[in-house]
């Protein structure tokens, strides 16, 4: 845009609304005020990214539904996960994470130099029972050092926090500890500069069953995470597992009635808080899932960096229901997605 | 020497290993050494026009990087918007595009469109206010040419008014008025140097807008000064070497007036075309108090001729209408790179005619300037653009 400088006082924004458009008969430039856009020819959905994300290296959607490994075929899978029952009933799992730099699709057309998890983000989902012995073994394939700092009980030197605990690139380190509590929780790498590897990344879910188990139920997991493409601090895509409206066009499937429960987790970084909202009903918010007690029945739920919670609802009406981040700029950036209830009868 | 083909020959030979040279630095990259492979590349994008219409926005999209660069998604005001593209997503090193995107924008409120890449660099373009974008009908070109009129061609005519009370002056007095009117233009250059410079710092970096600017305004001070010399030729041949290099200054200040006033018409017509203007009376009046005085600028060298009433009739018309085109090509046909050609063709030509104008003061060339009128003089030239300007901005 020219820089006008003297003329620029043009705008002389008081005097010219006032003034300014009756002024001067017969000089109104600006023609037709009333001239604008033309909202009635052009429906909304002109709203959101051109295009679609490839699902080939990471779908979103299998992600969802996907933990220690189930999504990979028998064969594979024993590469990375193993369990072994223990006499006492519970049992010990065992993983393996390999940090590494992996260029990811994010929105349709933009890359991110992300670091992941097993070359992933979010990394996979770790899930255990109360009890069980969780031993981590993690090596750093990436460029830069890294380490593993999991949410729950553990003693100080399974913390990969400090400067010590850091995993050089080549390096490798066993993570092990008894799940504890039970609840949703993280893990992600703790490493410094905290922000870049968190939002470079390096994130998943732990989610931590109750010795009793809760109901059935379909269970769908949710991270809540954003991109700082340009490196300014601030985000510039947003989504619910890293792919920007991904569940817009591909509407989670759930039942009419069946009980539905979201493992959701905000690893957002730069914006202090994300929530989600869900259209048309509302949901049991197990803060943490910590307690198997409800606290609160909402219809949006708040949460920090870090925050995690257990939502469960079930969908009264079959139809179409939008879900998204209550912040409206977060959701036009692209964390926005739908929920597609069927009747259980005519669901195959 | 010439017809010596030894000598075309040897002429030849640098071009010939030159071109071998860069034949060999395309071929083997040099440059790559220096660059990690990990090196991202050099992404530069410059949004330089943003239209709206009814059916949306459109952007003007220019690659002025080295690399290409691939546009992946666009946004408005945070929010992801679909768009089209008048070519394919990629862009190569100074290919432009033009981008449309539905989006409904509110009238008179600002907007912030954001370019994306493949590699999630960001490039930014603000709607300070939004309304549609004028488009070339009759009825604009005559609301244009009024504007332009009331801020170009009348404020110099009515200056031009002058002429009688001039004509009764004396020397001495005659030199107070042309360091006036050096005061004035004065003014007037700084005022040209500066939007040049500040609308060179805005293009895209390949254009070299500083460059631009400086070689535009040095062709416009050569350019008149030929012209100047080829009128004076002409009209001495004619009527014998009597009389009339006051009436050729004149018609070179109304030419450099002209083109300073094209460049006034450009920032006006832009300015109605990006919604940056609300134009009021008070607007309307200080630009034609400004301008006023170019007419005044005009007659000062000709105070002591007999000047026909045609012939000032069209020194007004030289200083005063091009307010009328320039508005026209600022508001249709927008290009910021034009715009600092034409301001650097306007500073150009105000120089040369300050230096013209000096001359003419009857004194020694070294004491010119040191008499207290004409110090007064000049100090007051300049003093009245100050005072008006502030009226326009």
């Amino acid at each position: 845009m020219p820089n006008l400088s003297r003329r620029s006082l043009l705008k002389l924004a008081g005097l010219g609304a006032a003034a300014g458009t009756a002024a001067v008969a017969g000089t109104r430039v600006s023609g037709q005020a009333a001239r604008s856009y033309d909202a009635s020819a052009h429906a909304a959905h002109a709203m959101g990214p051109v295009g679609r994300v490839s699902t080939e290296t990471f779908d979103p959607s299998v992600f969802m539904r996907s933990w220690n490994f189930g999504h990979l075929p028998e064969e594979e899978r024993g590469r990375f996960y193993r369990e072994t029952l223990r006499p006492d009933g519970t049992r010990l799992r065992e993983y393996q994470l390999v940090a590494a730099d992996r260029e990811i699709e994010i929105a349709p057309g933009i890359f991110f130099p992300a670091w992941t998890f097993n070359g992933q983000v979010p990394g996979p989902t770790l899930r255990a029972t109360e009890g069980d012995r969780v031993r981590v073994t993690f090596v750093n394939a990436g460029s830069h050092p890294h380490t593993i700092h999991f949410h729950g009980w553990h003693p100080p030197e399974m913390d990969g926090s400090l400067p010590e605990h850091q995993v050089q690139p080549g390096g490798s380190f066993v993570y092990e500890f008894d799940a504890d509590p039970f609840g949703m929780h993280l893990y992600h790498c703790h490493a410094v500069p905290l922000k870049r590897h968190m939002h470079k990344g390096l994130y998943g879910a732990f989610i931590v069953d109750p010795k009793t188990p809760r109901p059935p139920a379909d269970e769908l997991v949710m991270v809540m995470n954003a991109f700082d493409t340009n490196f300014d601090a601030e985000n510039e895509v947003y989504a619910v597992n890293t792919v920007a409206h991904h569940f817009m066009s591909e509407p989670i499937r759930v039942n009419v009635g069946a009980l539905v429960r979201m493992y959701v987790v905000n690893v957002t970084e730069f914006d202090l808080v994300n929530s989600l909202h869900l259209h048309g009903m509302f949901f049991d918010v197990f803060r943490t899932g910590t307690s198997l007690a409800t606290t609160e029945r909402t219809d949006t739920v708040m949460l920090c960096q870090g925050e995690r919670a257990v939502l469960e609802t079930r969908f009264r009406y079959p139809g179409k229901f939008m879900f998204h981040a209550h912040q409206s700029e977060f959701a036009e950036l692209g964390w926005m997605g739908m929920f597609e209830a069927v009747e259980a009868r005519r669901a195959t | 020497m010439q017809r010596n083909p030894a000598v075309w020959f040897w002429a030849a030979v640098p071009l010939v290993l030159l071109a071998l040279l860069i034949m060999a630095i395309v071929r083997l990259q040099p440059g790559d050494t220096l660059r990690p492979a990990a090196m991202p590349p050099v992404e530069r994008l410059t949004i330089s026009r943003a239209s709206l219409g009814a059916d949306g926005i459109r952007l003007a999209v220019l690659n002025d990087g080295p690399d290409p660069v691939t546009i992946a998604q666009v946004t408005v005001d945070d929010a992801y918007w679909a768009f089209t593209s008048t070519t394919g997503p990629t862009l190569r090193h100074l290919a432009g595009t033009t981008i449309h995107v539905p989006y409904p924008w509110v009238e008179g409120e600002a907007h912030l469109v954001k370019v994306l890449t493949s590699t999630g660099a960001t490039f930014e373009h603000e709607i300070a206010v939004a309304v549609e974008t004028p488009r070339l009908t009759a009825a604009q070109l005559g609301s244009f040419a009024v504007v332009g009129l009331y801020v170009g061609v009348l404020p110099v005519a009515l200056g031009l008014c002058w002429f009688p009370v001039l004509a009764r002056l004396g020397r001495g007095g005659l030199d107070v008025l042309l360091a006036v009117t050096i005061g004035l233009l004065g003014f007037l250059l700084i005022d040209a140097v500066q939007e040049g410079l500040d609308g060179a710092s805005q293009l895209a970096e390949s254009y070299q807008g500083v460059a631009l600017f400086a070689g535009a305004a040095a062709a416009a001070y050569m350019g008149l000064e030929t012209t100047g010399q080829w009128l004076r030729r002409a009209r001495a041949r004619r009527s014998g070497g009597a009389t009339g290099s006051g009436a050729v200054l004149a018609l070179l200040i109304a030419i450099g007036i002209g083109l300073h006033n094209f460049g006034e018409g450009l920032a006006i017509g832009a300015a109605f075309a990006l919604g940056e203007a609300a134009l009021g009376t008070l607007l309307i009046v200080g630009f034609t108090l400004h301008n006023t005085t170019e007419g005044l600028a005009i007659l000062s060298p000709i105070a002591k001729e007999r000047p026909s009433i045609r012939f000032l009739a069209q020194l007004g018309l030289i200083g005063g209408a091009p307010t009328i085109a320039g508005a026209w090509l600022g508001g249709f046909v927008y290009s910021p790179v034009a715009a600092v050609f034409c301001l650097g063709l306007g500073a150009g030509a105000i120089a040369q005619v300050v230096h013209q104008l000096s001359r003419q003061i009857s004194r020694e060339p070294s004491a010119r300037f040191a008499s207290a009128p004409v110090m007064l003089g000049l100090l007051g030239g300049f003093a009245v653009m100050y005072g008006t300007g502030m009226l326009v901005g």
